[in-house]
């Protein structure tokens, strides 16, 4: 059991950090302490052309392993600017592993030869994730991610995240059940700029995993949700499916129903990704720069309610969360099993949606 | 010379006992004598008490093989069949040595024969796996509840949407009848597994002693077999099917061809498999157009060509050290699917020392070559079948998880037909009619009734697999597929836990 929300601005307008940490912390109940995180989308707009990572290091600041991921870092990448995080420790929160965050981009002449950016930037995400000590917390361009040990609302208050101004703020309360609380395994997880929040137990975990594995994907971090990220990153970025179709081979209809309609593309798609089906119960938010996905599991096994109130859309396990934020949304729905939410920004540059909110889709 | 002929009779290890004051043999019954195809079971005069001479049942103490069709067809359950094992005082020098050696060396010599898969000591991996389930943070499913999958497609997949995707079997259950050819068993047990797999949507294998044209209209639910005989193979033969096969070797005998005397080779086998009628029909060891897997890939593609590319080519090998190599290499011929045999897979006819010391177990070898196709990022091409062994329907699903896309039932599919595992299927004297095409046994299989029980094997193994997959919280069996986290080691060492790739119980 955990908790999640998903604040969206559809205008990119910026809000402060407060709103998610009271969006999260009124679910304190689906959560035990073991880990809380937030990402935030729009928060460097004065770097929003390179990669932000926040690397998490173990121990202190004089961890030896710093300066090797650093030499590592040097050696594939431009450093433009590396900061500590600021922490701000306090009494439920006393101390914790130390974040650095790096704004950094590859130099062109690094990238192999038919290798994108991105790709290159998870070979290098992958790599550090397999050094010892050092964690990539996250890795996209204008967003960050702020996880820990402890309930969100004292993650919040040790990362301070009312300082950080984002237009779409995802949030997690962890209530570990099969990987140990850590602060590495507290969600989001992130690949680019994919984040993931995730309520649920993954069953078919060994599976997404040895096919992530064939792509060069390493799951490293103990604990099932981030194969979410990777299965989405795989298959939008990589080979380059929308996400209506991505949510389909995660979550797909049932033979019985594809057989009825007769539709090619869905079959094909399940034949061809059947090791990336996810299976047992899940509730996710998965956001990257252009938009969020929210989706359930087939079962529909885990509680997730959707809403709209103006340009902002929200999602989240429990409805208070949307009503403290939002007393009178216009629309508040529950999405059915399967059935993804797809909000897309992208679609605002296209001539005549100019200016307007972003197209809602329920698929 | 003739003194000595006793030194090598062979003591009987089993035998009938009859219940003389259950059986009918006083009005005249003698169900056992004519059911018993070995020649057990004799008639003894006796005399009544009213002087009547009557006939009742005799053991003549020299061919039971214990296949319990006496046993089974005895109206008055008078009969059941005593193991009185030979007793060696020696060790080391057991009864199964010393009498093989006896069976050897007292009659005309040569290598021992031996039907169905091996018996030896060799470690179950089966047995010390355990299944994960749901509890507390996990709901299970209730498959009479939720819709449960296990519809699988067989055949090569492209790595991403939008390029071509292959010609694929679509299997309703993850389940196939194994290659049999005709010859080895009957044309109705053919028939049986031909009905079965198109009631309930699945396929079954030839074998490689050619489709009898009768059965051609089941071919949508056929894969037809190219051995090393290419008996029967033409190129009808290969587009009347769903796909074809081409059988390196098998489990029970890696590495050696198969023999098929003249005198089973009646008209309709001799039909089917294009050789004249009462001519041996030999399998060579190797295809002699194979010496190298240049070789194999010349033939996966001379059989895509003949079949247009629209069906898929499957390479059945048995489970060698190499397997991992082999099937990679396969993989890269162009094959779409890969079966790959275990040494505990069931035969007709095959060597006993080949059967019981060849090959490796199932369970690593799939392990093995799934982890080394993944590894080489070519999972994708091939679907791997698994076959050799299995026992019940969680070896299927153990199978599954340890990497299978489906597997092959044979020895199963026997015993659902009646088969009672004496291990005497090349005699051609089976009780059951099963692996034997003489008059007066054939007949005891009846297609309609065959027919049924393997659609009851195949959906009582299915419900069975969905309930595992319920308790362990997958509603698609997709998602099982290489699952080795729902697996744990029980009482393995580490050295079999990596290769299974699974985690000891308690981590």
């Amino acid at each position: 059991m955990c908790g999640i929300v998903g604040i969206i601005n559809t205008d990119r307008k910026l809000i402060d950090g407060n709103y998610i940490r009271e969006a999260i912390r009124i679910q304190r109940e689906r959560g035990n302490g073991l880990g809380g995180g937030f990402a935030v989308y729009g928060a460097y707009p004065e770097n929003k052309d390179k990669y932000a990572f926040h690397i998490m290091y173990e121990g202190s600041q004089n961890n030896p392993y710093i300066s090797m991921v650093e030499d590592y870092i040097r050696s594939r990448m431009v450093i433009y600017h590396s900061e500590q995080i600021p922490v701000y420790p306090n009494d439920r929160i006393p101390r914790g592993p130390y974040f650095k965050r790096y704004f950094l981009k590859p130099l062109a002449e690094f990238l192999a030869p038919e290798q994108t950016e991105e790709d290159y930037i998870v070979e290098v995400v992958m790599a550090i994730n397999k050094m010892e000590g050092a964690f990539v917390v996250s890795s996209g361009k204008n967003m960050g991610v702020f996880k820990g040990m402890g309930y969100p609302e004292d993650i919040a208050d040790y990362f301070r995240i009312e300082d950080y101004r984002g237009y779409m703020w995802i949030a997690h309360n962890r209530f570990p059940t099969n990987t140990p609380g850590w602060w590495g395994g507290a969600h989001p997880f992130t690949i680019l700029d994919k984040a993931v929040v995730h309520n649920g137990e993954i069953t078919s975990y060994g599976t997404n995993k040895r096919w992530l594995e064939m792509y060069g994907y390493y799951c490293m971090l103990q604990t099932d949700t981030e194969v979410i990220s990777y299965i989405y990153d795989k298959l939008t970025r990589g080979d380059k499916l929308p996400p209506k179709d991505a949510c389909y081979v995660m979550a797909p209809s049932l033979w019985e129903d594809i057989d009825r309609t007769g539709d090619e593309k869905k079959k094909n798609l399940r034949q061809i990704y059947g090791p990336a089906i996810v299976n047992g119960p899940f509730g996710i938010v998965l956001s990257h720069s252009n938009g969020a996905i929210v989706l359930n599991d087939r079962n529909k096994l885990r509680p997730v309610v959707c809403a709209k109130a103006g340009n902002t859309f929200y999602a989240s396990s429990e409805e208070c969360s949307i009503r403290l934020l939002s007393p009178d949304v216009d629309n508040l729905w529950s999405p059915r099993g399967g059935e993804p939410v797809i909000i897309d920004f992208s679609v605002e540059d296209t001539q005549e949606l100019r200016g307007r909110k972003a197209q809602w889709s329920l698929w | 010379m003739d003194d000595m002929k006793n030194n090598w009779k062979i003591i009987p290890p089993f035998h009938p006992e009859f219940d003389l004051e259950r059986c009918d043999y006083k009005n005249g019954c003698k169900i056992c004598v004519t059911e018993c195809s070995f020649g057990e079971i004799s008639l003894k005069p006796e005399k009544g008490k009213d002087g009547e001479i009557q006939y009742r049942p005799w053991s003549n103490m020299s061919a039971c093989n214990a296949c319990q069709r006496c046993v089974k067809m005895c109206p008055q359950n008078a009969i059941h069949i005593a193991f009185k094992p030979m007793h060696t005082s020696h060790g080391y020098w057991t009864s199964d040595y010393v009498g093989n050696l006896w069976r050897q060396t007292g009659k005309s010599g040569g290598v021992l024969l031996v039907g169905t898969g091996a018996t030896g000591p060799q470690k179950r991996y089966f047995d010390y796996m355990m299944f994960d389930a749901c509890q507390v943070t996990n709901p299970s499913i209730d498959p009479l509840r939720e819709p449960m999958e296990i519809r699988r497609y067989l055949g090569s997949k492209p790595e991403r949407y939008g390029e071509k995707i292959g010609p694929q079997l679509k299997l309703e259950v993850p389940i196939m009848f194994a290659a049999m050819s005709f010859g080895a068993v009957n044309i109705r047990v053919h028939e049986a597994e031909a009905r079965a797999s198109q009631i309930v949507g699945t396929y079954w294998n030839t074998g490689e002693g050619g489709f009898h044209k009768n059965l051609r209209q089941y071919g949508g639910n056929t894969i037809v077999q190219v051995a090393s005989g290419r008996f029967g193979v033409s190129e009808d033969y290969l587009k009347s099917a769903a796909a074809v096969e081409i059988k390196i070797g098998q489990g029970a005998k890696p590495g050696i061809g198969g023999h098929l005397p003249g005198e089973k080779v009646s008209k309709p086998i001799s039909e089917t498999r294009m050789i004249p009628e009462g001519t041996d029909a030999l399998s060579p060891a190797p295809h002699h157009d194979i010496y190298s897997i240049e070789d194999l890939r010349q033939l996966i593609f001379a059989i895509k060509e003949a079949t247009e590319y629209k069906i898929p080519v499957a390479v059945k090998i048995a489970a060698v050290h190499n397997v991992a190599p082999i099937a990679s290499g396969i993989a890269r011929a162009g094959a779409d699917i890969i079966v790959i045999d275990g040494f505990r897979g069931g035969t007709g006819a095959t060597p006993f020392q080949i059967r019981q010391n060849t090959g490796i177990p199932i369970e690593l070898a799939l392990s093995a070559a799934d982890r080394r196709l993944s590894e080489e990022g070519i999972r994708n091409r091939v679907s791997l079948v698994a076959s050799g062994g299995i026992q019940c329907s969680s070896d299927v699903l153990k199978l599954i998880c340890l990497g299978a896309d489906a597997v092959y039932i044979g020895t199963p599919v026997l015993i659902a037909l009646g088969c009672g595992v004496c291990q005497r299927c090349f005699t051609g004297k089976c009780p059951y009619g099963i692996t034997t095409n003489r008059p007066g046994l054939a007949e005891r299989i009846d297609v309609e009734s065959a027919t049924t029980a393997l659609v009851r094997l195949l959906m009582s193994w299915s419900e069975e697999i969905k309930e595992l997959m319920g308790s362990m919280g997958i509603s698609a069996i997709e998602a099982l597929r290489g699952n080795r986290d729902r697996l744990r080691g029980v009482g393995l060492n580490e050295e079999e836990l990596k290769i299974l790739g699974i985690k000891h119980a308690g981590t």
